[in-house]
C-alpha cells in the first residue's frame, strides 16, 4: 500500500462511483480529520436502479480487490470498523466469497433493508442502527455524523474496487459500465473512464444500426441523449440503456414513474405529490407542459434527498428531445 | 455570530434559520414545523436561498453559521412555495367551515399570500377514509398532508397508535391494529391540516338548552380560564373566568360551577388516600388519576400497576357526581332532569364520562363534554364575543375554589395541592410555605424530596406520556425507586397543553397559560383544598356516611382491551 493513499486518490482524481461523483479523497479526509473515538466505514453494495448491475459484476469477479479497498480505508482512518452493506440478492450470493477475504478484519456483512432508497447513505445508517429505512435530513452529512452519530465514510462498491487497485499500484483509470436495452451484447464492461458514450458503444460492438436514443447515467434517473449528443462521458452511474426510436415514450415514462412511486419514501411534498402527478399526467398521454415544468422545478430545488432531486431529469430530457 | 438575512446584519447565538428569523420578526412560512417536534422538514414550503448554495434549503432544519447570507423571498422562492402548496392542496380535502383551524389556517393564509390555485390538481384523497377512535377523536385522512407530525407526536407520547403504512405505492397515516389510542389528542394539536377533530355536535348541547324541563348545569376546568381568550384574539394567558360565566349565561345556561371546586374535593380525598397508604405502607407510590389518558394507558399496558392508581375521581367527575346528588337534593331537583355539561381542555374527558365505573347511582355524572375549542365555536356560532363580555360571578355552592384547585390545570398542580393537604394530615401542623416550586414548570420530569415530619418523601411529576412510560420502565428495572407519589399528565405541560385546547399550542403558550393559574393561586386567601368551606361543609353534612362517600368520591379500574376504532366513511 502506498504511504500516502490520500495523495494517490487525489492524483487520480478519483470520484465516487455511486453516481454522485463526490471526490473520494475529500470524503476520506473529512472522516480522517473528524475528531471522534469511533468511526465507521460502509461499503455500499445496494445498487437499485433498473438496468444497472455493475456492483454485482464487481462482487462476482473481484471481491478480493473490493475488500482490499476497505482494508485500505481501515488503515487510513483510525479507530474504524467497517460494514459491507449488500442488497438481499447480493448478500445471499456473495457472503461466502467476501467472508473468505475479510477473515480477521473488523468488517461485518449487513443485509439491505427497503427498496432503492435503502441504498442512500443516511438510510443505510438508519438501517444499520435498526431503524426504519428513511432518509435523514442533511446536514449533518455522514462524514460528520453518520452511523450512531460517528463520522462515517460511505463509498460505493466500485469506489472501493478503485481504491483497492490504487493501493496495489494497478489502477488503470477504468470504470464499469452496464450496457442494456436494445443492444446485441448486453453486459458489464470495464473501460477507460475518459471514454465517451459513443466510444463505449462502439468498442463493445453495441452501437445501433437503427434510429435510437440513449439513457445515460442510470436506468431511471439517467438523462436522455440523442445520437448527436454521445460525444460526452456518462454522468451519474455507469449505465447506458439504448432504446429504439420506435419505443413508446409514454410507456417508457410509465416504467420510470412506476419505479419512482414504488421506491420513494413519500416524505417530502415534491417527491410524493410531484411524482404522483407526473404519473397522472403521462397516463393521459397528453403533455401538460406548464404543470410538468413546475413539478420538475420543485423536484430539483426542494426535494429532501437525491432521489427526488434527480428524478425529474429523464422526464425533462425525454419530453424535450423525443416527444417535443 | 453575525449572519445576514435579506441584506440585514443580524447577531445571533445560533439555531436554525427559521428560529433566528422568527426572533428577528422576519417571516418565513413554515407549515409542518412545530416547535414541540424536531423538524420533519417534509412540506418544503420554508425553502430559502443561501448565497453560494446551488440549491434552496429548508429554513426549519438548516442551522445558521457565521457569515451565512440568507434570502427569504425571491421570485424563485415564491414560485417553489406556490407549487409545493398547490401540491399539498391536491391531497387536502377542504372543509374549511368545519375545521379546527377555522380562521387561523396556515394553509389558507399561504394560499392567499402566494396566489395558490388550490384546485390546480384534483384532490387525490377524496375517497380516503375517516376513522373514529372511541367516542373521542375523528381522523379524516382525506385532509392529511402527510407531514407525519401526528405520528411523531403519538410516538413521543409512547403510544405509537398512529403509524405509516404503504398502501399501493403511497404511504398513509393509519391507526395501528395492535396499539391503542389513549385519546390524548396530541395528534390534533400538532396537525397543521386539521385532519383530526374531537367528536361532538353543537346539537348535543343546544337541544337540552331549549328543553324547558331540563336544567342545564355547566362546569369548566381550571385551565380553560387562561386559554380560551386566545380563541377571541386575546393575549396568551389572559384570565377570563368571569367572561366565561357571562358567555354561558348568554347561552341560557341555568347554573354554572367551577371544576376547581371539584378539584378541591379530589385533593381532599386523594390526600387521605396518600396518608392511608403511607401509614399502611401499601400500594406505594400512589399514581394520580385525574388524567383519563394516563389511566387508560395504565389499564391497558401496565395493569399490574392498577392497585397503585388513586381511586379518587377526577375533578369533573366528582363535581358532576355532587351536582346530581348533593346539589340536586338540596334544591329539590330530580337529578334525571339535570343535563350536566363540562368544558374541558381535553378530548379524553369525553371518554372519562362514559366509563361505567364513574357512574353515580346509575347516572352519568356528566352528560356532555365540550373542549375549549368547541365551546369557543359554540359562542361564536351564537355571535357571542367573549372578549367584549363583562365578567359575571359564578353561581353559589361550587363557585369559590381554593388556590390549590386552580393550579390543577398545570403540570405539578395536583401534586402540590395534594401535598398541601397531606402534609397537614401527616404532621398535624400547619403548613407555612404552601408553594412547592420544585414541581412547577414545563420540565418533562420533575422530582423533589419533601420533608414531612421526620421523614423525607420522594415525589415525581411527569408531563408527557412518553416520559411517563420511560419512567415506569426505569422503575421496573429498579433504576428508579422509593417514590411516595407520582403525578402524571399525558399532555405536555399538563391540562394547559391538553388536546382540547386552542391551537396553536406550543411550549411558550403553555408556559403563559400555566403562569396565570399560579398567579390566581397566589392571590387566593384560601390556598389549601381541605380549608375550602364548601368542602368542609359537604364532608361534614353529606359525606360522613362512608359508603355514600365512597360512591361519590371514588371509582375503580380494571385491565382493559383495545378501544373501538371504526371507519365512518
Amino acid at each position: 500500500m502506498p504511504k500516502n493513499i490520500l495523495k494517490e486518490l487525489k492524483k487520480y482524481n478519483l470520484l465516487g462511483r455511486s453516481g454522485s461523483g463526490f471526490p473520494t479523497a475529500l470524503k476520506w479526509e473529512l472522516v480522517k480529520k473528524a475528531k471522534a473515538r469511533r468511526k465507521y466505514i460502509i461499503c455500499n453494495c445496494s445498487e437499485g436502479e433498473p438496468k444497472n448491475f455493475k456492483d454485482k459484476f464487481i462482487l462476482e469477479n473481484y471481491p478480493e480487490i473490493v475488500v482490499q479497498g476497505i482494508k485500505t480505508a481501515l488503515k487510513t482512518i483510525d479507530n474504524s470498523s467497517a460494514f459491507v452493506y449488500l442488497k438481499k440478492e447480493y448478500y445471499n450470493s456473495f457472503s461466502n466469497k467476501l467472508s473468505r477475504f475479510i477473515k480477521g478484519l473488523p468488517i461485518k456483512l449487513a443485509k439491505k433493508k427497503g427498496g432503492y432508497l435503502g441504498g442512500e447513505e443516511t438510510v443505510i445508517c438508519e438501517v444499520l442502527e435498526g431503524k426504519k429505512p428513511e432518509p435523514r435530513i442533511k446536514p449533518p452529512f455522514p462524514t460528520e455524523s453518520g452511523l450512531w452519530g460517528c463520522p462515517t465514510l460511505v463509498n460505493n462498491t466500485e469506489t472501493f474496487y478503485c481504491v483497492g487497485k490504487i493501493s496495489k499500484g494497478e489502477y488503470k483509470k477504468t470504470r464499469f459500465y452496464t450496457i442494456a436495452g436494445d443492444v446485441k451484447k448486453q453486459g458489464v464492461y470495464e473501460l477507460p473512464e475518459k471514454y465517451t458514450v459513443k466510444e463505449i458503444l462502439k468498442e463493445t460492438g453495441n452501437y445501433p444500426d437503427f434510429d435510437f436514443f440513449v439513457q445515460s447515467g442510470g436506468g431511471a434517473m439517467g438523462e436522455i441523449l440523442l445520437p448527436k449528443e454521445l460525444n460526452k462521458q456518462v454522468q451519474g452511474i455507469g449505465s447506458i440503456v439504448v432504446y429504439n426510436i420506435k419505443k413508446d415514450p409514454f410507456s417508457l415514462m410509465k416504467e420510470w414513474t412506476s419505479f419512482f412511486l414504488a421506491e420513494n419514501c413519500d416524505k417530502c411534498t415534491p417527491c410524493r405529490e410531484g411524482l404522483y402527478r407526473i404519473d397522472e399526467i403521462i397516463a393521459k398521454k397528453k403533455i401538460n407542459k406548464q404543470a410538468l415544468s413546475d413539478i420538475f422545478l420543485v423536484l430539483k430545488e426542494t426535494s429532501l434527498c437525491p432521489l427526488g432531486a434527480n428524478a425529474y431529469k429523464p422526464f425533462e430530457t425525454l419530453i424535450k428531445k423525443i416527444i417535443k | 455570530m453575525i449572519i445576514i438575512i435579506n441584506g440585514k446584519k443580524i447577531k445571533t447565538g445560533g439555531g436554525t434559520i427559521l428560529e433566528v428569523a422568527k426572533k428577528n420578526n422576519i417571516e418565513i412560512p413554515a407549515l409542518c414545523n412545530h416547535p414541540d417536534l424536531k423538524p420533519g422538514s417534509s412540506c418544503r414550503v420554508c425553502m430559502v436561498e443561501i448565497k453560494g448554495n446551488k440549491k434552496l434549503v429548508p429554513a426549519c432544519s438548516t442551522k445558521v453559521y457565521p457569515g451565512m447570507e440568507i434570502i427569504t423571498e425571491s421570485s424563485k422562492i415564491k414560485k417553489v412555495r406556490k407549487i409545493n402548496l398547490e401540491l399539498l392542496f391536491s391531497q387536502h380535502k377542504e372543509e374549511c367551515l368545519d375545521c379546527v383551524w377555522n380562521g387561523e389556517c396556515s394553509l389558507l393564509d399561504l394560499a392567499d399570500k402566494y396566489k395558490v390555485k388550490i384546485n390546480r390538481f384534483k384532490d387525490r384523497k377524496s375517497e380516503y377514509p375517516v376513522y373514529q377512535f372511541g367516542n373521542v377523536i375523528q381522523f379524516d385522512s382525506s385532509k392529511c398532508i402527510d407531514c407525519r407530525n401526528c405520528v411523531v407526536a403519538c410516538h413521543l407520547q409512547g403510544v405509537d397508535f398512529l403509524e405509516i403504512k404503504e398502501k399501493g405505492t403511497l404511504f398513509q397515516v393509519v391507526p395501528s391494529t395492535k396499539n391503542d389510542c389513549i385519546y390524548c389528542g396530541q395528534c390534533l394539536i400538532h396537525c397543521p391540516a386539521g385532519a383530526f377533530e374531537s367528536v361532538g355536535e353543537f346539537e348535543d348541547i343546544e337541544k337540552p338548552l331549549k328543553q324547558k324541563d331540563k336544567i342545564v348545569v355547566f362546569q369548566f376546568a381550571p385551565s380553560i380560564r387562561s386559554s380560551i381568550g386566545e380563541e377571541f384574539g386575546m393575549p396568551y394567558g389572559s384570565l377570563v373566568t368571569g367572561k366565561i360565566v357571562a358567555g354561558l349565561k348568554k347561552l341560557g345556561v341555568d347554573k354554572i360551577f367551577d371544576t376547581c371546586v371539584g378539584a378541591d374535593f379530589t385533593t381532599s380525598s386523594e390526600a387521605l388516600e396518600v396518608v392511608e397508604r403511607i401509614k399502611s405502607n401499601k400500594n406505594l407510590p400512589v399514581l394520580t388519576s385525574c388524567c383519563p389518558s394516563w389511566v387508560k394507558f395504565l389499564e391497558q399496558r401496565y395493569p399490574q400497576l392498577i392497585p397503585n392508581i388513586s381511586t379518587t375521581r377526577s375533578p369533573q367527575i366528582i363535581l358532576g357526581s355532587l351536582i346530581k346528588t348533593y346539589w340536586a337534593k338540596k334544591n329539590n331537583i330530580d337529578p334525571k332532569k339535570i343535563y350536566s355539561v363540562s368544558i374541558m381542555p381535553c378530548v379524553a374527558k369525553k371518554f372519562e364520562i362514559i366509563r361505567p365505573e364513574n357512574n353515580v347511582f346509575g347516572m352519568h355524572p356528566v352528560d356532555c363534554v365540550l373542549t375549549t375549542r368547541e365551546f369557543a365555536r359554540l359562542l361564536m356560532k351564537h355571535k357571542i364575543d367573549l372578549k367584549k363580555l363583562k365578567p359575571v360571578k359564578m353561581d353559589n355552592m361550587f363557585s369559590d375554589p381554593s388556590g390549590a384547585g386552580v393550579i390543577y390545570g398545570a403540570s405539578g398542580g395536583v401534586m402540590e395541592s395534594a401535598f398541601r393537604t397531606a402534609y397537614e394530615h401527616l404532621t398535624n401542623t400547619k403548613l407555612k410555605n404552601v408553594e412547592f416550586k420544585q414541581v412547577r414548570g414545563m420540565q418533562g420530569v420533575k422530582e423533589a424530596e419533601i420533608k414531612v415530619g421526620s421523614k423525607k418523601r420522594k415525589i415525581a411529576v411527569i408531563n408527557g406520556l412518553g416520559l411517563a412510560k420511560q419512567f415506569l420502565e426505569d422503575m421496573k428495572l429498579g433504576k428508579r425507586k422509593g417514590y411516595t407519589c407520582i403525578e402524571v399528565m399525558a399532555c405536555p405541560g399538563g391540562c394547559i397543553g391538553g388536546g382540547g385546547q386552542p391551537i396553536p399550542t406550543n411550549s411558550e403558550i403553555r408556559e403563559k397559560r400555566a403562569l396565570t393559574l399560579y398567579q390566581v393561586d397566589k392571590k387566593k386567601k384560601i390556598r389549601k383544598a381541605h380549608e375550602n368551606p364548601i368542602v368542609k361543609k359537604i364532608y361534614k353534612e353529606y359525606l360522613k356516611d362512608k359508603e355514600l362517600a365512597h360512591k361519590v368520591l371514588h371509582t375503580s379500574y380494571s385491565k382493559k382491551g383495545r378501544g373501538l376504532v371504526k371507519i365512518c366513511k
